[in-house]
């Protein structure tokens, strides 16, 4: 209860301010919550994603003037106007997405600047649109007969849309869909190789953020009930950023916050620096400019995180997971039977050749190791064959269809989990979710029902799928910390969990042993044995020859990007190439 | 249409794209060097182009105070970080370049009457005042978070885009202005008529994009900025610098932006705002280059100008709307040819 009692202080308050404010106050409060809806979708997609858009207030203008025109021009009920502005919003922020979102993330950036200023000149030179003066006697919106035609009638509705708009993003990041927007950041190529489609978890989120500026648009026309091309210009698609980013763009009560201080000390502004620089004109951008300069270089992460040190805590920390029914699990192959075969594969890195005539092959049930002197091409081989880089030339085949030119999200659905030789993880967020994400494949639920909560019971089984891989690698006591906190060798033993959660029937493992204890190192030696008993195929590059020579079945060595020896551990240990490439040669 | 006037709008289109091909350029060098998507490039193109009208008004242009306010901050800062690391050698450098160079400028302004000066003069002593503050804001701004992300220095940009608009309006107002032809020369080519500020607008972006080749190809300050491009890292192990290259790159960009300003302002009317447009149609010849590619940002430049100049005529209401979706079919080409996860930092 105590948790949340600032929330429900602040709730009451919004509840009762109509009544109790000035008109001035009330249509300040107005704008704020029209305002902050735009700043939520800035939220998902800047704060969260690490994308942006500068073009906002384009969409904002998408949703205003498809409610003005066809409401004004062609009767139409403001609510069927709504559908349509939305329809065309995610049909625009689509097609943008499209172009941009596969490039380098500055295009996006830029292609919205583009977009911004192109809307914005349209809005004004097309004359079903009224041209610069704009569209007027928009109608009024009507809820179950009630006419909504003052600002304080029309409060509600603008702070119910963002208060849902709050709700339905906070539940969205709670959930596997979330999990997957929340690894965009930092994390992208992690993601792939967990099964993520990167390109359309950031198509969505552009979506969801482009939907809730025309929506505010929507509420914007039918507040004023008229608009002109003025308000949906860059520069405003610029002040929303500076809300988020101002408010704490990694927090949904950022967008609020942010949008509340900057419409605030604008209004302030704007009445008096004209007095003291004796002419008027916009100079409050001066200021915005100065600070959001600052709280970049000083203060990041925005005044949110500053704000929830000094009021009690309001995150949700759900600290037990349920125990939920198992996923289903893959038909695993046979022991025995040829699950890997590369034949031959090339890797060109411009001139460098990183891997040449490479061919192994790994069955179910064994675990082969592959080995060899620092800069042999071991870990090039593990990117070539789970698609995080492919191979130049060559034939991969896994479970007998090749496999070489598919992408890696492709490839992990298949059954091939991996581990990265330089552990990929999501600092701040927790061992369990980042656990979780190995499970992205194994749910189905998306980004609606993850919205209203409906995807609960799948969840559960995912968190509880996340746990039970976690308390097999021996971290069943880290849950709830921060992935980043653990010490290295944890956190490659997180990333076996990981990909134990991918349910494969291949597992590549990157230097798993590296940074573990002796005791760490035997139990999961030990976990590797029981995994290979029930039928798994292990494919394992490795330093500790003690850990590799008491646990493969098989080793292939390698050196300068080519295999140099394969058979039995102890043959290759007596294999006199082998001694020439790890010791030298005897002159 | 006939071919008269098709030559009279490739001529402009030419003019145009000469301008924006030089910010492109310095557009380039700049997100090569620091990452940093200069969104102020503009705001250094009205700057200089009103600073000279001011001049040829006979007033003061209030740019000074703000060459000497900055000069002023960036020396306070420096010498406490020089102070309190014990770097008391630094001191006269700082106070050389911040406070001893803009109050020279300065007082040059205020002893000199420049509204009487030659041409060459007035644009010397504008290039003196707006140039200085490229590097300046690399300093205050940009040093600081040198290591941030593509996107936070991109917003971080804006940031200082606004702030210099609105220093902009402040200073000069919400008027526009035109300055003085260079050359009142008319060359008669066939039927068509040649202004010589056109010839001067194009000679001057070819020579400065010859002299910026020579400069990355031969010098040594050059090859470092090239260097810092490929590899920062590397760069700062073989001794360069990343700060001095990022404000070497700045006070490049800041020079070409002044100058672009020079040229246009006696083509077009130059308004506080103007500049950002300006910049904003080098940005689409620089995204057609990829951020990468001196010569196709170069050539993009040109096609900006001449499609700007030809759909002037055809539909000039939506003239700026034409340019800005250019770069659609260009970034949907390059999305389809790459398929890559790329990893941001």
């Amino acid at each position: 209860m105590k948790r949340h009692l600032p929330l429900l202080v602040f709730l009451v308050a919004l509840a009762v301010s109509p009544v109790m404010l000035s008109e001035f106050y009330v249509t300040l409060l107005n704008y704020i919550g029209l305002y902050s809806i735009v700043a939520l979708g800035l939220v998902l997609l800047t704060g969260v994603g690490g994308l942006t858009s500068f073009g906002q207030a384009a969409f904002v203008g998408l949703g205003a003037y498809a409610t003005g025109y066809l409401t004004t021009a062609h009767a139409v009920s403001p609510w069927l106007a709504l559908l349509i502005g939305l329809a065309l919003t995610a049909v625009v922020a689509l097609i943008l997405g499209f172009m941009t979102l596969r490039l380098s993330g500055h295009y996006l950036p830029l292609g919205t600047i583009a977009w911004g200023i192109s809307l914005y000149f349209l809005f004004g030179n097309l004359d079903f649109l009224g041209g610069h003066t704009g569209l007027t006697s928009i109608p009024v919106l009507e809820l179950f007969g009630y006419r909504l035609d003052t600002g304080r009638r029309f409060y509600y509705i603008i702070w119910i849309a963002l208060l849902g708009a709050i709700l339905a993003t906070q539940n969205l990041l709670n959930s596997r869909e979330g999990r997957a927007i929340r690894a965009l950041k930092g994390g992208g190529l992690m993601a792939e190789a967990m099964g993520v489609n990167t390109a359309r978890t950031k198509t969505v989120i552009f979506i969801i953020a482009a939907l809730f500026a025309c929506v505010s648009g929507w509420l914007y026309a039918h507040l004023q009930r008229f608009v002109n091309p003025t308000p949906f210009g860059l520069h405003i698609g610029i002040e929303y950023l500076f809300m988020a980013v101002v408010g704490g763009a990694a927090h949904v009560w950022g967008a609020l916050v942010g949008a509340g201080l900057i419409t605030v000390l604008k209004q302030w502004l704007q009445d008096i620096l004209p007095k003291i620089f004796g002419q008027s004109g916009n100079f409050e951008v001066i200021f915005f400019g100065l600070m959001l300069i600052i709280v970049l270089q000083r203060a990041r992460d925005g005044i949110w995180p500053w704000l929830i040190r000094v009021l009690p805590s309001m995150e949700t920390g759900e600290r037990v997971v349920a125990e939920a029914e198992p996923l289903p699990r893959r038909q695993m192959p046979a022991t025995g039977a040829v699950v890997l075969e590369v034949k031959n594969a090339r890797k060109v890195f411009g001139g460098l050749v990183a891997n040449n005539n490479m061919s192994l092959t790994v069955k179910a049930g064994e675990v082969m190791a592959l080995i060899g002197p620092n800069g042999a091409g071991k870990s090039t081989m593990f990117n070539c064959i789970s698609g995080v880089a492919p191979v130049t030339s060559g034939e991969i085949d896994f479970l007998g269809q090749r496999i070489e030119t598919l992408e890696s999200r492709e490839i992990v659905r298949r059954g091939m989990g991996r581990t990265f030789q330089h552990v990929r993880l999501l600092p701040t967020m927790s061992v369990l979710e980042n656990v979780a994400i190995g499970a992205h494949l194994r749910g189905s639920k998306g980004v609606l029902s993850a919205s209203l909560h409906l995807e609960r019971t799948e969840e559960a089984r995912l968190l509880a799928e996340a746990k039970r891989q976690l308390e097999r690698v021996g971290l069943g006591g880290h849950l709830f910390d921060e992935a980043g906190s653990l010490p290295l060798g944890q956190q490659r033993l997180m990333e076996i969990a990981r990909a134990l959660c991918t349910d494969p029937c291949l597992l590549l493992l990157d230097e798993p042993a590296a940074g573990l204890r002796y005791l760490e190192k035997q139990a999961l030696a030990e976990l590797l044995r029981k995994l290979r008993g029930e039928g798994m195929g292990i494919l394992l590059v490795e330093h500790d020859m003690d850990f590799v020579m008491g646990l493969a079945d098989r080793v292939v060595v390698m050196e300068f990007g080519e295999k140099i020896s394969e058979g039995l551990p102890e043959e290759v240990q007596k294999d006199p190439v082998v001694l020439e490439a790890y010791l030298g040669g005897v002159e | 249409m006939n071919l008269e006037i098709a030559l009279l709008l490739g001529q402009d289109g030419i003019v145009n794209g000469a301008i924006y091909a030089l910010l492109a350029l310095a557009l380039v060098l700049v997100f090569a060097v620091t990452r940093v998507i200069f969104i102020p490039q503009g705001e250094f193109v009205a700057y200089g182009a009103l600073t000279l009208a001011t001049f040829q008004m006979g007033k003061t242009p209030n740019t000074i105070w703000l060459l000497l306010g900055v000069g002023i901050l960036v020396a306070l800062i420096d010498t406490i970080i020089a102070v309190r690391g014990g770097n008391l050698g630094r001191l006269k450098r700082i106070v050389l370049w911040n406070l001893v160079l803009p109050a020279v400028v300065v007082g040059l302004v205020l002893l000199l009457e420049p509204g009487k000066l030659p041409l060459a003069a007035q644009v010397a002593l504008t290039l003196a005042i707006v140039v200085p503050l490229g590097p300046m804001v690399y300093r205050l701004v940009y040093q600081p978070l040198a290591e941030a992300s593509v996107l936070i220095l991109l917003i971080v940009s804006v940031a200082v885009h606004l702030v210099l608009a609105g220093l902009g309006l402040l200073f000069f107002g919400a008027e526009g202005s035109r300055t003085t032809p260079f050359s009142e020369a008319q060359f008669q080519l066939g039927t068509l008529a040649v202004n010589g500020q056109t010839v001067f607008v194009v000679g001057t972006s070819v020579v400065l994009i010859i002299a910026l080749y020579q400069f990355f190809g031969r010098t040594l300050y050059g090859k470092a900025l090239r260097a810092t491009a490929i590899n920062r890292v590397g760069a700062r192990l073989m001794g360069i610098s990343n700060t001095m290259a990022g404000k070497l790159s700045f006070t490049l960009a800041a020079g070409i932006g002044a100058l672009s300003g020079i040229l246009i302002s006696p083509i077009t009317t130059v308004y506080y705002d103007t500049g950002f447009m300006i910049g904003l149609k080098g940005f689409v010849a620089a995204i057609i280059a990829g951020l990468a590619s001196y010569p196709l940002a170069a050539a993009g430049a040109v096609l900006v100008g001449l499609l700007e100049s030809f759909s002037s005529f055809w539909a000039s209401a939506f003239k700026e709307v034409i340019v800005f979706t250019l770069i659609i079919p260009v970034l949907m080409w390059r999305s389809l040819t790459s398929h890559h996860v790329e990893e941001e930092e």
